[in-house]
């Protein structure tokens, strides 16, 4: 079959691949650019493990054709540590012990940067609601959510 | 498959219309690349309408809204100025999925999906919205129930897609609402939905839309519902009566979601919350 070529910014690098046209951004992303850090939890935008940030948004990347890609910006979870210096969020879910086996990670953690990006000071409720479609089997969500919060405060405070 | 990434609406249409085969648009794709994956459809031409600048709009006429059919739904629930005249709209759209569904998902997509328990429609139907349809011959506008056909059916020919979604204004003392029954508190699909439109003067319900959305293979109006309101002020009597007209003009299906009877019960029980709720919103406004 056919490939299309495509090109793009992700995490601020230009990338180039070749993909079908029915293949998925989670699959471009996962198996030709090895970045595996996004995973797949159930490939029907019910789960949130492939949460991406896609022209400042965050969406699911099992929900996006990776041709759709093509000249935007992405970032993912891999560029979320700066030099192998933790994000303030990814500290927070270390401290809070705010992941168990880790699948849901870093869907969680890429939906949380986007709610802070746009929301400083969210409420216990609004980052419930926020992260409704990320699931996690394993920790019970009050950690995850304790996590964002105090991530967020310590933001307020840094800045 | 081939896939089309066109700039303008232009373009847009000569690919569309041209283009002799198995055709979908692409909008926010939550519902599409599900079914691209499971193969329930196989297009061979996809067309991606979400680079086209003129269909991420929401423009304010002076009498109508109008919303491109790019337009995904957190830019619409995030509209100040809209959800104010447009709370019930506001309200279905808002529903559409978690935060990620959010930022892709248009409402335009939800109506051309056609599924019978889309939370975006039933409001904008009491809104009496219209779609514009654009094709090989021109534009043309579109009642939204002669628009929708039956699950996942719509009246537009192979050479048409829908470029924006028309909402007049708001009346004077008049205000909408959208409210859903599901088991879970988010994330789930309608076992029945209601909007309604509603205006009042001097403390009579002048004009009032009741549509049901999940309790048939489209989305009802109920005419008799609407009319037995016309006239009357909000009360007990003109409340249950309203009840049982939407509990006999629920059309709905058993399934694992919900029965029957419990599927039409709740028909009434939701028509009366929303009436109850868009006068209440018309109280306080005034
Ligand atoms: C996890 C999850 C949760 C969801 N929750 C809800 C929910 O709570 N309530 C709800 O109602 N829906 C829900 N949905 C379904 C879906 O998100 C909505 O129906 C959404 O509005 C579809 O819009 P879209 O832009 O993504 O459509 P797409 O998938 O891009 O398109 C849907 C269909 O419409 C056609 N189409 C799109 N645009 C046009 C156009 N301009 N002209 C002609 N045809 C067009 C497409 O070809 C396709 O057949 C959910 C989906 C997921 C994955
Ligand atoms: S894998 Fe994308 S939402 Fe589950
Ligand atoms: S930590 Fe295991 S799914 Fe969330």
């Amino acid at each position: 079959m056919k490939k299309v070529h495509v090109s793009t910014t992700i995490n601020g690098d230009n990338k180039e691949f070749l993909c079908d046209t029915r293949e998925t951004l989670l699959d471009a992303l996962r198996d030709h650019l090895a970045l595996t850090g996004s995973k797949e939890g159930c490939g029907t935008g019910d789960c949130g493990a492939c949460s991406v940030i896609f022209e400042g948004e965050v969406i699911c990347s099992c929900l996006a054709l990776a041709v759709e890609a093509e000249g935007k910006n992405i970032d993912t979870i891999e560029g979320m540590a700066n030099d192998g210096k933790l994000h303030i969020l990814q500290k927070k879910f270390l401290e809070h012990a705010a992941l168990q086996c880790g699948i849901c990670t870093p869907g969680i953690l890429m939906a949380s940067k986007s709610l802070l990006q746009q929301n400083k000071e969210p409420t216990k409720e609004e980052v419930r609601f926020w992260l409704a479609g990320n699931l996690c089997r394993c920790t019970g969500y009050d950690k995850i959510i304790n996590a964002v919060l105090d991530a967020a405060k310590e933001m307020r405070e840094t800045v | 498959m081939r896939y089309e990434a066109p700039q303008t609406l232009n373009q847009a249409v000569n690919v569309f219309s041209e283009f002799n085969g198995l055709k979908r648009i692409l909008a926010g794709g939550t519902d599409i690349l599900v079914q691209l994956r499971t193969d329930v459809i196989q297009p061979e031409l996809l067309m991606n309408i979400k680079d086209i600048e003129e269909l991420g709009k929401i423009e304010l006429f002076d009498n109508f809204w109008k919303i491109g059919a790019g337009v995904s739904a957190a830019n619409i629930t995030r509209n100040k100025e809209f959800s104010k005249e447009w709370p019930g709209i506001t309200e279905g759209v808002g529903l559409i999925g978690s935060t990620q569904i959010q930022n892709r998902a248009t409402l335009v997509g939800n109506l051309s999906n056609a599924s019978p328990a889309a939370d975006g429609v039933p409001a904008l139907v009491a809104a009496n919205a219209m779609v514009e349809i654009v094709g090989r011959n021109g534009n043309r506008k579109l009642e939204i129930l002669s628009l929708i056909s039956g699950p996942g059916k719509l009246n537009m020919k192979s050479d048409e897609f829908i470029s924006h979604i028309l909402i007049p204004r708001q009346n004077k003392n008049s205000s909408d609402c959208y409210i859903r029954f599901i088991p879970r508190t988010e994330m789930d699909i309608a076992v029945v939905g209601c909007g309604v439109n509603l205006s009042v003067e001097n403390n009579n319900i002048s004009a009032v839309k009741v549509v049901l959305g999940a309790v048939g293979p489209k989305v009802i109006f109920s005419e008799e519902a609407s009319n037995s309101l016309l006239g009357a002020s909000l009360n007990a009597d003109s409340l249950s009566k309203l009840q049982e007209i939407c509990e006999r003009d629920a059309k709905p299906i058993d399934d694992k979601r919900g029965t029957i009877d419990f599927r039409r019960k709740v028909a009434g029980v939701l028509a009366k919350r929303a009436v109850e709720k868009a006068y209440k919103r018309i109280m306080e406004d005034s």
